[in-house]
């Protein structure tokens, strides 16, 4: 009798099928497992969105700059909408780990910048420093940031920036 | 018969399918294997997941705060319910990229996605991009530690598309997600992403005509019942909750939905772009690498044709439309070919009725629907050749066809193997003309049953033969004296094995009665 016959032999040879069928993906849903990070690590993510200053600055038109325009064009003050880059820099312990400079997005270069940084750094007490250049028309960094932090495995130190409050960090 | 004459190369990827197939005919049978079904199984999976997602949605809190918490009271309080439905949902849908994946897998290997298929192909690819997107969304619903990684990876993906904002990432820091977020994310899974997956999976088998959306019974309940061994040998489990002030150590991956993740660790999410958009496009080019010209599509010739519409019925491809008669003749209707849907497989020619060899036959033998690469007037001038050239005691025609087992490998001086296009344009009317012009046997050997290269060629054959479809082979063509046997490339040992078994039932029909059975001439025009 041949295996196409056999109805118990065809029975058992389906349910082996079926069994690789499940074991590959009872298998491949879970396994193999991904080390995300090691024990011995810590994370800095950088999250915020920041506007940078205006390249130039306002200035109040002349009667005869006013008389140029059409009427009802005519306003006391220039405002240019461009804005300056944005620079970014992130040490630790004095060593950079992020150094990043972004253009403002927009067709008229006006618009505010995204910023997300995401790094993994060994866990203990680290100096972290941050300085951020917003303005072209100011030299040097206009925001500066210095903190000793302790970090804790697979926990998250969280930099945000407010444009008054300055940078923060917390945990 | 030399062995070596039967082997025939080919393709490995083809080769290993060709293995697995034989080994699912011999335990699933022909008509439940489930390589012949891995469209269907994707769909009867995708009714799955439907279903179970419709119970889930129910006890399913929608909200950052109660999406875990739920999820975990289904899991645990309600395991043999709407845990069961968890794991299945959750299994099917990783059975889905493995039936789909091999489905492509096994089209192209058989040479199945170039010519007039290039449109069932390039359509085929944004569906799987779209099951893999709704897994994806799936996994942000349960929002453990997996949903996490999978958002910050989703959103660090979106975020360095150029004209996205860039916004996406900062609404998974810690305190930042908002049920805004989530149940956006929500309606894309249970309602948008569905939807348009459906909408896509019409649009794949838009060409193709007789369209079967479900599997054998029997292949989908033995689908569904693994499917539940498994939910309940390994239950779906979730992670511990989400943390967004803390990383998760281990992740117990998905692999079918979540392999480009890990990538991101090592590669910038440009790099990820560039290897899923280039590995994307290829699929999608493939078609023209290089291009394949497709034979002349079908010709009607209206003089021949009664509008019948035996060959609309019979058209793989949807390539043949009906429209009212235009040349004045008594009959209501008229057969139009529309070329570039055309596969030019002559499954037309085979079923029309006018395809009959036993008519005109001192002069040129015209039908209504004709393969100008091999008219019927040609299959039977081949047939009258390969006859008067055999010089055995029992003389024996094989059709076969171009993608199955090649028949010419059997020629000698008593079996003629005789090459169609498809086993389905052949007319059996022709059959019984070759039993008539002095065959004492014919087989017809074309691909596997269930796993025609034309779709239906050989489902079709067998149907008219079995008198279960028009044209039907008369009653007066003996069928002891006709053995069909599909075959493929690598079936060479088979065939010769069922053609020497199909010559030893001859000898004995003959030897039971002597001299050649005198068929009538009938259809003579």
């Amino acid at each position: 009798m041949s295996v196409r016959d056999n109805t118990l032999v065809r029975y058992f040879l389906q349910a082996t099928g079926y069994a690789a069928f499940i074991a590959v993906i009872g298998y491949f849903s879970t396994s193999p497992a991904i080390q995300v990070i090691s024990s011995d690590e810590s994370v800095i993510t950088m999250a915020f969105a920041h506007a940078g200053k205006t390249r130039k600055s306002c200035h109040r038109l002349s009667q005869e700059e006013l008389m140029k325009l059409a009427p009802n064009m005519r306003k006391a003050e220039d405002c240019p909408r461009e804005r300056s880059p944005i620079v970014i820099e992130m040490l630790l312990d004095g060593e950079p780990i992020y150094s990043e400079t972004f253009q403002p997005p927009g067709l008229f270069k006006d618009g505010s910048v995204d910023i997300y940084f995401s790094k993994r750094v060994p866990v203990g007490r680290h100096l972290l420093a941050i300085k951020m250049d917003d303005s072209v028309r100011t030299p040097g960094f206009d925001h500066v940031f210095e903190q000793e932090v302790s970090l804790q495995p697979a926990h998250i130190l969280l930099v945000s920036f407010e444009p008054l409050g300055g940078f923060s960090v917390r945990q | 018969m030399n062995i070596r004459k039967l082997s025939v190369p080919v393709n490995p990827v083809k080769r290993v399918f060709l293995a697995l197939e034989s080994w699912f005919n011999l335990s699933f049978g022909e008509q439940w294997n489930p390589m012949y079904h891995l469209g269907t199984l994707s769909f009867f999976l995708f009714w799955v997941i439907l279903v179970t997602g419709i119970y889930l949605f129910i006890p399913f809190h929608g909200s950052i705060n109660g999406a875990y918490a739920s999820v975990e009271y289904m899991t645990h309080e309600q395991w043999y319910a709407a845990g069961v439905m968890r794991s299945l949902h959750r299994y099917a849908s990783d059975a889905v990229v493995v039936t789909v994946c091999l489905h492509m897998v096994k089209e192209f290997a058989s040479g199945h996605y170039q010519g007039f298929r290039w449109f069932s192909w390039v359509t085929g690819i944004p569906n799987l991009w779209m099951v893999v997107t709704l897994g994806i969304t799936g996994y942000w619903l349960v929002w453990d530690e997996l949903a996490q990684y999978v958002a910050i990876g989703s959103a660090r993906l979106m975020d360095a598309i150029p004209l996205l904002s860039g916004a996406m990432t900062r609404n998974f820091v810690a305190g930042e997600m908002t049920d805004r977020f989530f149940i956006l994310i929500e309606f894309l899974h249970l309602l948008g992403q569905p939807l348009i997956l459906l909408f896509m999976l019409w649009f794949h088998v838009k060409r193709l005509s007789n369209v079967k959306i479900n599997p054998p019974r029997g292949l989908a309940v033995g689908t569904l019942l693994a499917l539940t061994a498994l939910s309940l040998l390994k239950p779906a489990v979730s992670h511990a909750p989400a943390d967004l002030a803390t990383v998760p150590q281990v992740i117990q991956l998905d692999w079918f939905y979540l392999n480009i993740y890990p990538l991101l660790d090592r590669w910038t999410e440009g790099q990820a772009w560039i290897l899923s958009l280039a590995v994307t496009w290829l699929i999608t080019l493939l078609p023209w690498l290089p291009p394949k010209k497709d034979g002349a599509a079908a010709v009607v010739d209206l003089e021949h044709c009664n509008g019948c519409e035996l060959c609309f019925d019979d058209c793989p491809y949807d390539a043949i439309s009906v429209q009212a008669r235009t040349d004045g003749r008594k009959f209501e209707k008229e057969i139009v070919v529309i070329p570039e849907l055309c596969a030019a497989c002559g499954i037309c020619a085979g079923a029309c009725p006018s395809s009959n060899p036993f008519r005109s036959r001192n002069r040129e033998l015209k039908t209504g629907i004709d393969m100008p690469q091999l008219p019927v007037d040609r299959m039977r001038t081949i047939t009258d050749e390969a006859i008067d050239s055999l010089t055995g005691e029992l003389k024996i025609l094989v059709y076969g066809c171009e993608h199955g087992f090649n028949v010419n490998r059997l020629d000698d001086s008593a079996t003629r193997g005789i090459r169609l296009i498809c086993s389905g344009m052949l007319p059996p009317t022709l059959v019984e003309y070759a039993l008539y012009k002095g065959a004492d046997g014919v087989m017809v050997a074309g691909c596997r049953y269930n796993d025609c290269h034309y779709r239906f060629g050989n489902r079709w054959l067998k149907q008219r033969f079995d008198g279960k479809r028009k044209p039907v082979l008369r009653g007066r063509a003996d069928r002891r004296r006709i053995h069909v046997h599909g075959a493929a490339e690598t079936d060479g040992r088979e065939i010769q094995r069922e053609l020497e078994q199909f010559r030893v039932q001859l000898a004995e029909l003959k030897q039971a009665v002597p001299g050649d059975v005198v068929l009538d001439a009938g259809g003579e025009s």
